[in-house]
């Protein structure tokens, strides 16, 4: 059979859709490296884990990953009956995935803390926060870092 | 060890206050290695402590992911007039505090 133009482009349009299909589909809903998750896990237990109410201010692109101003705050009243509990912040491509855990309770009148952290790739950061009826809300941003911390030799 | 602290000298009760708090120390990771790879031992702060006229309002657990010379800061509200006692501990028996007073109206 000659393959005409339209015959071509008909084929080549119907492979086309086919393959965005399962692109859309078979997307993994959170891909997380084995060590981040567990990390998390450790801090949550079987809980599930819902996105919102955290808010994490970081640079978007850093230059200087051994100092990495960050800001965590979370949306709470902060009062005897709902306040904030803790918020703990992971990464995920240091050699360890914790970045600190930060207790408050509801004297602390806003659920806000900041710090200076260490980053050793373009990664990402997660930012969980245990609320008094122990839910748990998260947010994930991505930061690219230029220069990487933790791992360079020592002069 | 040096520490420098920064809490408001008076407030109003009800007032959520600001407490910033930034001491000197090294926070080596323990995953550097010398230039003829040995390897350089973990020495960090571990934990972080503020109370409130004995009541702890604020703590915090520490990694390696924190940076040199660490900086934190919290918020609380003002209660009464008193102190504010920091105190950072961590590896190699390290053990540091500080204190900051407030008057409340």
């Amino acid at each position: 059979m000659q393959t005409t133009r339209r015959h071509f482009l008909s084929i080549a349009g119907g492979v086309a859709a086919a393959g965005t299909i399962p692109i859309v589909t078979l997307r993994p809903l959170q891909a997380t490296p084995p060590m981040l998750t567990t990390a998390i896990r450790n801090v949550v237990g079987e809980a599930p884990v819902r996105t919102g109410r955290v808010k994490l201010d970081i640079p978007p692109l850093v230059e200087n990953g051994n100092t990495v101003p960050m800001t965590v705050s979370v949306a709470s009243p902060m009062t005897t009956d709902d306040y904030v509990k803790s918020i703990h912040v992971f990464n995920e491509k240091n050699p360890q995935p914790n970045i600190g855990n930060f207790y408050l309770g509801p004297s602390s009148g806003r659920a806000q803390i900041s710090t200076r952290i260490r980053l050793a790739d373009t990664q990402k950061v997660v930012a969980i926060a245990r609320l008094s009826d122990d839910t748990f809300w998260q947010i994930t941003t991505e930061i690219v870092v230029t220069l990487a911390a933790c791992t360079e030799e020592m002069n | 060890m040096a520490a420098l602290i920064n809490v408001p000298a008076k407030g109003r009760r009800g007032d959520v206050i600001e407490i910033r708090t930034l001491t000197s120390h090294i926070m080596e990771t323990g995953f550097r290695h010398t230039a003829d790879g040995a390897p350089v031992p973990r020495d960090i702060i571990t934990s972080f402590t503020c109370r409130y006229n004995g009541a702890e309002i604020f703590r915090a657990d520490l990694f390696p992911a924190i940076a040199a010379n660490p900086y934190l800061s919290f918020f609380t509200v003002a209660k009464e007039s008193g102190k504010f006692e920091f105190e950072w501990t961590g590896d190699n028996g390290y053990s540091s505090s500080a204190s900051a007073s407030i008057t409340v109206e």
